[in-house]
């Protein structure tokens, strides 16, 4: 699980926000604060799915499945048993 | 020459022809007919006469992509109103900041009605004033579902040709203040020429997922296959964004033969769009995709190309048109069959002596794809900063005369004005021409285009003055080609006092947001400096270009 936070949060750092050294916390809001936008969100979903082996569905690209590295993580790891 | 409700009255000729499919995430498409669109209509025409408003008056719509949208569209036009069509509020927008704009476009526009759905009838009261022109906010589930279709009733037969028929406002704050007005007449003389100019016949079937309230999406993806009688497959922005893969199971599904897409759309569709969400389509029947509202890269046709020609996309479907709310829509139009020109050009003669020469053998070249060749009611001519015609290969400012631009800009006759120099429309952007092909190559003002919408950096900056720990006038805003997105980013560089990295980065953070909240884009680069690094003109003004360069060789450099 905290590696999984982890590798998304380095993944999302440098390839959406291009800051590297930004640190982002396991419950800090992703979507509903726009810190992820919708256009980065897709690049998100193709990242977990080449990086876990997980799909997540279009219609599920909201904050309602998600906001935040610890809802993404443990959606990964249910999907992933 | 014919109006609006004339036209639709005709059309009704073939009552059950499907003119509208529209495509939802959740449920099933749903096909309009000729006649259902009518009936769908009249209610709101009948609703607009019974609150009062009168023909010639602005009504402006705020809905999402949905059958109401629709139908309260038609329903202005068939009263004879001038509808304008205001993006929604979406989960990444501040509700203050939508507020304040939609105050702002109410203040400029003088709308008689708003109309919207009843969950959002609270949000756009409070954007209302005591005394603004806003008489009525009708809302949509206490309008009538369908009535007879009585068109001897509707007030919008008494239009003429000449009357404005719509609005059209672009994205972002200094957009709002400029309603584009168009009347009957320039959108039938610009769908005329637009549809020779792309042998448009009942055959073909618009597939789009563009906004309606951006040109492109009302005029391409909307106007021109209702009123021309061609069958529009139609669904939402938002959906695409998060399936852009749709569009092509749509164009497969449907036969579709006809899309318009933004630059961005050609790298991101090649880039994210994965092969199982690919297995059974064709698109062998898509005869012009058509890049049109951001700069036009050879570079993300070539990519586009080789991603779907497994799937029956052909080189020659890949087309160009450069166009403006301001000429209705198209300029110039890429001619349909072949591949647009591109021109290879010395790098260096380009940048600094502002000509287009061919390469030089040993210096670095650069290509440029063509927009194609202006349509036949357009004239185009590029001239210098004195307003005389240039060379051949010479970079100036694009200028066009056309039977199809604007009436005005509503209620802003001292921007119309100055909009035209003995009888030209000057665009703003530059570009040069070769053998009658037009090419795009920049812009005159500091706008930028981000994935088809359009920012300006003045208006960025302001939104940075928000943020506690900056300053007015010690942020800058500018735009930078990604190469791989297709489209330009946004950067905006902001000065702080305080040189703790804990601190700078908490400021940082608030700017993305904010900016993010209330402007039309996604911030990607803030870059939070010490105070002192923005470089500033003699007269104290912040000079884009220059911080730009300086950013760039730091990004080169680290």
């Amino acid at each position: 699980m905290t590696e999984t936070i982890s590798s998304l949060a380095t993944f999302i750092a440098s390839k959406i926000l291009k800051q590297p050294n930004r640190a982002i916390t396991a419950d800090e809001s992703l979507i509903s604060s726009g810190l992820i936008d919708s256009f980065s969100l897709m690049d998100l979903a193709l990242y977990v799915e080449d990086t876990f082996g997980v799909r997540i569905e279009d219609t599920e690209l909201n904050a309602d499945t998600f906001d935040n590295l610890t809802q993404l993580a443990s959606l990964i790891e249910s999907r992933k048993a | 020459m014919t109006t609006f409700p004339e036209r639709l009255k005709s059309l009704h000729s073939t009552p059950e022809r499907v003119a509208v499919t529209l495509q939802f995430s959740n449920t099933d498409d749903l096909p309009i007919t000729v006649d259902q669109l009518l009936r769908g209509a009249s209610p709101y025409a009948g609703a607009l006469a019974k609150a009062g408003i009168q023909p010639g008056e602005v009504v402006v719509l705020i809905l999402q992509h949905s059958e109401v949208l629709l139908y309260a569209f038609w329903g202005a036009i068939l009263h004879g109103a001038i509808p304008s069509i205001m993006p929604f509020l979406t989960e990444k927008l501040s509700p203050e900041r939508y507020r304040a704009d939609l105050s702002a476009l109410i203040s400029v526009t003088q709308p008689a009605a708003i109309i919207t759905y009843p969950e959002f009838e609270s949000e756009v009261r409070s954007a209302l004033q005591e005394g603004d022109s806003v008489r009525q906010v009708i809302i949509t589930n206490q309008v009538e579902t369908s009535t007879e279709l009585d068109f001897d009733s509707l007030l919008g037969f008494q239009r003429k040709p000449e009357d404005i028929v719509l609005l059209q406002h672009s994205s972002g704050t200094t957009g709002l203040q400029k309603g584009v007005a168009l009347s009957h007449q320039a959108v039938f003389n610009q769908l005329n020429a637009y549809g020779k100019a792309l042998t448009l016949n009942e055959n073909d079937v618009i597939v789009s997922w563009l906004p309606l309230y951006h040109d492109m999406g009302l005029i391409a993806g909307f106007l021109t296959p209702i009123l021309l009688g061609v069958h529009l497959v139609l669904m939402s922005p938002f959906d695409w964004v998060r399936a852009p893969y749709k569009l092509m199971q749509s164009v497969s599904k449907y036969r579709g033969t006809l899309s318009w897409l933004p630059n961005f759309a050609y790298n991101f569709c090649a880039q994210k769009i994965r092969d199982r969400h690919l297995e059974g389509v064709d698109l062998s029947t898509w005869r012009a995709v058509i890049n049109c509202s951001e700069p036009v890269r050879w570079e993300s046709h070539q990519a586009f190309y080789e991603k779907f020609k497994p799937y029956g996309l052909k080189l020659e479907t890949l087309q160009v048109s450069y166009a403006m709310a301001e000429n209705v829509f198209s300029v110039t139009q890429s001619s349909l069959g072949s591949i647009p020109a591109v021109v290879e050009l010395d790098r260096e003669t380009f940048m600094s002596e502002r000509v287009a020469k061919s390469p030089v053998d040993g210096r670095p070249a650069m290509k440029m794809m063509s927009s194609g060749r202006p349509l036949e009611n357009v004239k185009v001519k590029i001239v210098d900063a004195n307003g005389n015609a240039v060379a051949d290969r010479v970079i100036g400012e694009v200028a066009i005369q056309s039977d199809c631009m604007l009436t005005s800009y509503y209620h802003r006759d001292d921007l119309t004005q100055k909009a035209f120099v003995d009888g030209w429309y000057l665009t703003g952007d530059y570009g040069f021409m070769v053998d009658g092909e037009v090419f795009v190559s920049g812009r005159k003002k500091d706008m930028i285009i981000v994935g088809g919408k359009n920012v300006y950096p003045q208006d960025l900056e302001s939104l940075t003055y928000e943020v506690p720990g900056v300053h007015a006038g010690r942020s800058v805003a500018f735009g930078m080609f990604d190469e791989e997105q297709g489209t330009e980013d946004v950067v905006i560089i902001a000065e702080v006092n305080s040189e703790d990295p804990a601190e700078q980065q908490k400021v940082a953070d608030a700017i993305r947001l904010h900016v993010t909240k209330n402007s039309a884009i996604a911030l990607r680069y803030v870059k939070v400096v010490d105070s002192k690094w923005i470089l500033k003109t003699s007269s104290g003004k912040t000079a884009r270009s220059a911080n730009k360069e300086k950013f760039l060789a730091e990004l080169t450099r680290s």
